[in-house]
């Protein structure tokens, strides 16, 4: 009996409520007329597309960065991955590559100058990470203004100044993962591609936690004096892991682009940390923790709400209130780890 | 030479966007009355709010993110004056003692969870303000119209739900400005306005002279020391919290009720922004703030938001682009403000260590401790 | 000055902590304005003592204590620091508890600030009085002249020299309205020799009206110019308890350490005879273990002990040489100089550490045994490691950390539920077995422990002991061994040194007089940075 005791302290009684939630809606859906086998392969859609942004977040958490409202950032670079492949008239899996290429170079030098802000400032890094978020988010809506896009179907109006607000992936890359190996099960599509790229991602990161790298980070974030005295340098492993944050979380918005099929500028990333720290939290994870598991469960409980509670909720009241369900679970969430007394024994 | 160094290192951020504001006047086209007519209209509307912001920086709290929360009390303040038709100066009064009350009530449940949430205050802050519009909209769309009969039929949805996203003011506009309005040449000065902030700096020197207010700056610098002096630290830092949330409240009123119009679910939001990179442009830091870094604050980053959008419009020919770059000045603002504080914080630390070895080395070369 | 009436009387003192006996039949008498120097080793109870006396709260929280203590002839049992505050006593520790942003006065008045009320007090409370800052100004050049200083009222804290932070604390301590009783624990640490005589006539200044003190130093030649009588604490007894005329510091430092218990000659193993850690005049800044200037050599295959005081720097020398601290100076090892400020550099040297710091820096508490045990290794010398892809990364080999951890469970015998236990979950001792066995997988050449047997059961200790003079013994493993407990560097160590004010007061042979140690923890006694004996 105490085991479930202690489960239920450390799991928390938010967490279970949220997953005790998803499973009524769950089985409010027949019953209200809402064709379960759509909602599935829409739950799996919307899973696959958030992952790995979820995903991204883990690296900067284990190392004692806290939760990485920085995130923009790392979008950020894919934006300009997909944007400049798309320039250049590079369509279907070329296109891909090529823009997770760009991705990864832009993410590694925002990631590390993002990591070297970070290490030069001490006291509520996540309001600042969060700031410098929104600022670079800003500038680079300038950018998207200004910078020489002249592909026709990429710019607005017939002057071509400045990229439209959002850009069609149909002629690129669209659906090209959630296509791949696309079958159904009952008449439920399955997103294949997108969900094996997804689970690549996780293996990568499930890996890169294990190496002698990985094992120093976890030590970092665990207790940075312990790891100092066995010689690691508590800065250089943060920088590492903001720069795998911030190419995970490039990498995650092409994922997230070519399943929704549009590419979004200007303002789109501003708050898109936000759902995916909920969803971390929601998975079991904390502001010091976080784990592939968390992950998993805690991007398909979340993307689960979402889902679900507009169609159900949608045959028997009022449209509105699933948002306003959708901002209450996601803050209350963050509020909930933040104000958790970290259990740090000393 | 040396103060001059250290005033520029004291104040980089209030010069930065001084020396932006000063670039951007003449590319905006704006002739220097327009400016200072719509400098005094924004300044008496937008400078309470700004002052909700002292207390819990004093009191070692950073920026209160969850003002936000007492902007909507006097929301809901606003809601019902408009509802009942309560027109003028009577509608602020009633939306006033709607909105104190609540703003009491949310000030004590802020200050509970930042308590719980020490050395995160502003991200916490930052994200009880979200919290808080869900439960506000719940409250607005459902809550009235359901619960609470709405009577006026412009205050309405137009499907019959809650109240509407948009809500003209025109009863209670200018319920304070107008009370008595001076013509100063080509520009009219809110009086009473003005005389309501006036006082509202009188009470905010007074509050500093008190046993609280000492309180206050005594936990903002050592909150074990103060604890350990018997100063109950928790107690203090909520008693900030409910003042500042208060404050805030009035604050917007008086916001609300110079532009005469409310989006109803939005404009609560838009206090906190504004305000933080009010008083950070003004030279406060997350751990000092005075009453002159208001004043400048608000000034400057009221000239900001004026010119730089048309200065940007000149300049990239787009409004677009004046428009995206007056947001990154805001969110510039208290991005840098903050990375320089947090900067200076970590560079102090390493110095006190730096210190004390420089003295231990030259006690070293001597020969021995004195 | 004695005025012959009793101020405090304690009977019977007497506190275990967890079976620990820590005090045992504590009784002592103080009279109104007499000063009592109150002097002891580590460990010999004096911390716990003024912990009783002032209501600590971890006293209670710990099982209480027995005996009695009455103050003005009644009985008095503290529960809270406030209710001895009230009761009239104050008491000064050795960090400081100032507001920086603060100003003297300010300071003084802290909490207790002069008031004036007005009518928003009838609403909202007491704490919407404004302060009457000109009467409390009065108040604090009343303490300020009573104690005899030259203090600033208004001048702020951070901007105060070390000196005028102690005076500004002693000066709050007697602004209370009925203070009787000021307890002052290593005042003069942090004061120079003119500002310490400054205090002392302070001291003199105030018992002379009557406040009685309690004055806890180990500057013997202070507690001899200044107190009245002398109270000797040693292993929590009271061993000595005299008037101060006629007694000399030697007499007072041999009542400190002395033990009449013959030290059994220590199989010691032999060294060689060439010098394999060579340290000159380092410096290492750690806060409150400040080494200033310390030069020693240890010779190959030598257990080297390191004695000394609480905060006279011992602890810093370890942390210093393995980068933990900022530190300068010349460290060789095996002919090798070692980098200092960096603890690869240190670990790459041959060098390993066991820090005194259990938990903070000893361990990774969330984590497994496994985990504990191999990260040095894996970190600073790749092992524990499978390389993937021809070695263009490596990820951790679990099954070699198991079976390492096994080894060591083993050997240590160490008592746990098996190698994927979390380290927090283990009880004290079998945490520092953790500690050593992570050192030890280092297969070091020289290795620094520090306070290997604090907090941990005599059982443990044992082993604890017992092991290192065994890799001693078996492997030529270089020891340095720093810790607080004299018996137990003079157990096993072949030379044992004293640091006194971040330097080497001295180099003792362990068979050497008990005396002669405690002459030099308390800064007497020949030599600087050389052997006594």
């Amino acid at each position: 009996m105490s085991s479930i005791k202690t489960f239920i302290t450390d799991f928390g009684w938010p967490r279970i409520i949220i997953a005790l939630f998803l499973l009524s809606l769950f089985v409010a859906a027949p019953i209200v007329g809402v064709d379960l086998g759509a909602s599935i392969g829409d739950v799996l859609n919307r899973f696959g597309q958030n992952a790995i942004m979820v995903l991204a977040l883990v690296p900067m958490v284990q190392s004692g960065c806290g939760l990485n409202f920085g995130l923009p950032i790392g979008i950020l670079a894919g934006l300009l991955g997909s944007t400049i492949t798309m320039q250049l008239g590079l369509t279907g899996l070329t296109g891909l590559l090529v823009a997770i290429l760009i991705t990864i170079v832009f993410g590694v030098i925002f990631g590390y100058l993002y990591g070297k802000l970070l290490n030069n400032v001490k006291g509520e890094e996540m309001t600042i990470a969060m700031y410098v978020g929104f600022s670079a988010v800003m500038l680079f809506s300038i950018l998207w203004l200004v910078l020489p896009f002249n592909k026709a179907d990429l710019v607005m109006g017939y002057a071509g100044e400045g990229l439209r607000r959002s850009i069609a992936l149909e002629d690129y890359w669209g659906k090209l993962l959630n296509n791949f190996g696309q079958f159904s099960i009952g008449g439920t599509p399955i997103p294949t591609g997108l969900l094996l790229f997804v689970g690549l991602c996780v293996f990568f990161v499930y890996v890169f936690m294990r190496t002698r790298t990985g094992t120093a980070m976890t030590a970092v974030g665990s207790n940075p004096d312990f790891a100092r005295a066995s010689g690691v340098s508590v800065e250089r492993m943060r920088t590492v892991s903001t720069v795998v944050s911030t190419v995970l979380g490039g990498i995650g918005i092409l994922a997230y682009q070519q399943s929704f099929g549009w590419v979004q500028v200007y303002d789109a990333p501003l708050f898109m940390a936000f759902p995916a720290v909920s969803a971390l939290l929601i998975g079991g994870a904390s502001v010091t923790k976080a784990s592939m598991v968390n992950v998993v469960l805690g991007t398909f409980l979340f993307q689960g709400i979402l889902t679900m509670t507009p169609s159900v909720i949608n045959n028997v009241l009022k449209n509105e209130l699933s948002e306003v369900i959708r901002i209450i679970v996601t803050n209350g969430m963050i509020i909930y780890a933040l104000t958790r007394k970290t259990k740090v024994a000393k | 030479m040396r103060n001059v160094k250290s005033f520029v290192a004291d104040n980089i951020v209030t010069l930065i966007f001084l020396t932006i504001t000063i670039i951007a006047i003449p590319f905006s086209g704006l002739s220097g009355s327009y400016i200072i007519s719509n400098l005094i209209d924004r300044f008496a509307r937008s400078s309470f709010l700004v002052f909700a912001l002292i207390l819990p920086i004093m009191a070692g709290m950073g920026i209160n993110f969850a003002m936000v929360l007492g902007a909507t009390a006097g929301q809901i303040g606003l809601i019902f004056a408009v509802d009942h038709n309560i027109m003028g100066t009577e509608g602020l009064i009633l939306a006033t003692l709607v909105g104190i009350p609540l703003s009491v009530g949310l000030g004590w449940f802020s200050g509970q969870v930042l308590n719980r949430a020490r050395g995160r205050e502003m991200v916490t802050g930052f994200i009880l303000g979200y919290f808080m519009d869900g439960i506000y909209q719940f409250f607005g769309l459902y809550i009235m119209g359901w619960l609470i009969p709405i009577r006026t039929a412009q205050v309405m949805q137009i499907d019959g739900g809650g109240v509407r996203n948009t809500l003209a003011l025109e009863s209670v506009r200018g319920g304070l400005d107008k009370i008595v309005s001076l013509k100063v040449g080509p520009f009219s000065i809110p009086v009473v306005t003005f005389a309501v902030i006036a006082v509202l700096c009188l009470f905010i020197i007074w509050f500093r002279r008190t046993k609280l207010g000492q309180d206050m700056r005594a936990i903002g610098q050592e909150q074990g020391i103060s604890h350990a002096a018997g100063i109950n630290v928790d107690r203090t830092r909520i008693l900030a919290i409910v003042i500042s949330t208060v404050l805030a409240c009035i604050g917007q009123i008086i916001y609300l009720q110079n532009l005469g119009n409310m989006f109803t679910y939005t404009s609560q939001r838009q206090a906190g922004y504004y305000a933080a990179a009010a008083i950070l442009v003004g030279g406060a830091t997350v751990s000092k703030a005075s009453i002159k870094n208001v004043f400048i604050g608000v000034f400057l980053v009221h000239a900001l938001y004026i010119t730089t959008p048309l200065a940007g419009k000149a300049l990239f020919k787009s409004a677009m682009v004046g428009q995206y770059m007056s947001d990154f000045i805001n969110y510039g603002i208290i991005a840098s403000a903050l990375v320089l504080h947090a900067w200076k914080n970590k560079r102090a630390a390493d110095l006190a260590r730096a210190g004390l070895r420089m003295s231990a080395e030259a006690q070293a070369a001597a020969g021995g401790v004195a | 000055m004695s005025t012959g009436t009793r101020l405090l009387s304690l009977h019977g003192i007497s506190k275990e902590f967890y079976g620990n006996v820590v005090l045992e039949d504590i009784s002592f008498d103080l009279d109104r304005g007499q000063i009592i120097g109150l002097v002891g080793e580590n460990g010999a109870g004096k911390t716990t003592l003024m912990r009783i006396l002032f209501g600590m709260p971890v006293i209670a929280e710990t099982g209480g204590f027995n005996g009695t203590i009455e103050l003005d002839g009644q009985p008095v049992a503290f529960k809270t620091p406030f209710d001895a505050l009230d009761a009239g006593i104050g008491m000064v520790h050795q960090e400081f508890s100032l507001i920086p942003g603060f100003s003297t006065t300010e300071n003084i008045a802290l909490n207790r600030e002069s008031l004036k009320p007005n009518f928003a007090c009838d609403i909202f409370g007491k704490r919407m009085s404004v302060l009457d800052r000109v009467t409390m100004r009065e108040r604090a050049v009343k303490a300020i002249h009573t104690l005899g200083v030259k203090l600033d009222p208004d001048m702020l804290v951070s901007e105060m020299p070390v000196g005028h932070k102690q005076f500004t604390e002693i000066a709050r301590e007697i602004d209370r309205k009925n203070v009787k009783l000021l307890v002052l624990d290593e005042p003069t640490a942090v004061l120079t020799e003119t500002e310490a005589e400054v205090l002392l006539s302070s001291m003199r200044a105030l018992a002379a009206q009557g406040i009685s003190i309690i004055f806890i130093s180990h500057r013997l030649h202070e507690i001899t110019k200044v107190a009245d009588k002398i109270v000797v604490l040693r292993d929590g007894k009271i061993v000595k308890d005299v008037p101060v005329a006629g007694v000399s510091v030697q007499d007072i430092a041999a009542w400190m350490v002395g033990r009449d218990v013959k030290t059994k000659a220590a199989h010691l193993s032999v060294c060689k005879d060439s010098v394999y850690l060579n340290v000159e005049h380092l410096w290492v800044d750690m806060p409150g273990e400040t080494v200033r200037d310390v030069s020693f050599q240890v010779m190959e295959g030598e257990i080297f002990g390191i004695g000394g005081l609480a905060g006279q720097g011992k602890l810093g020398i370890a942390n210093g040489v393995m980068g933990l601290f900022p530190a300068g100076g010349q460290v060789t090892v095996g002919g090798q100089d070692v980098t200092l400020n960096n603890p690869h550099a240190a670990l790459n040297s041959d060098i390993a550490f066991v820090s005194e710091d259990r938990r903070g820096v000893g361990l990774l508490l969330d984590e497994s045994l496994e985990w504990n045990i191999a990260f040095t290794a894996m970190q600073a010398k790749r092992q524990h490691l499978i390389p993937v892809l021809g070695g263009l990364f490596s990820v951790r080999d679990e099954k070699s950390m198991k079976a390492l951890a096994l080894e060591y469970i083993e050997s240590l015998e160490i008592r746990c539920t098996g190698p994927r236990q979390r380290a927090k979950e283990l009880s004290g001792g079998n945490q520092q077995k953790i500690c050593l066995a992570k050192a030890f997988a280092l297969k070091p050449k020289l290795l620094f422990v520090s306070e290997p047997t604090r907090g941990i059961d005599v059982g443990a200790k044992a082993i604890v002991l017992e092991t290192l003079r065994a890799y001693n013994r078996d492997y030529g493993m270089t020891i340095v061994m720093i810790s607080s407990e004299l018996e137990e560097l003079r157990s096993i160590c072949h030379r044992v040194a004293i640091v006194d004010e971040g330097k080497i007061a001295g180099i003792l042979p362990p068979t050497a007089d008990v005396a002669q140690f405690g002459l030099l923890m308390s800064g007497l006694g020949a030599g600087k940075n050389g052997d006594a004996a």
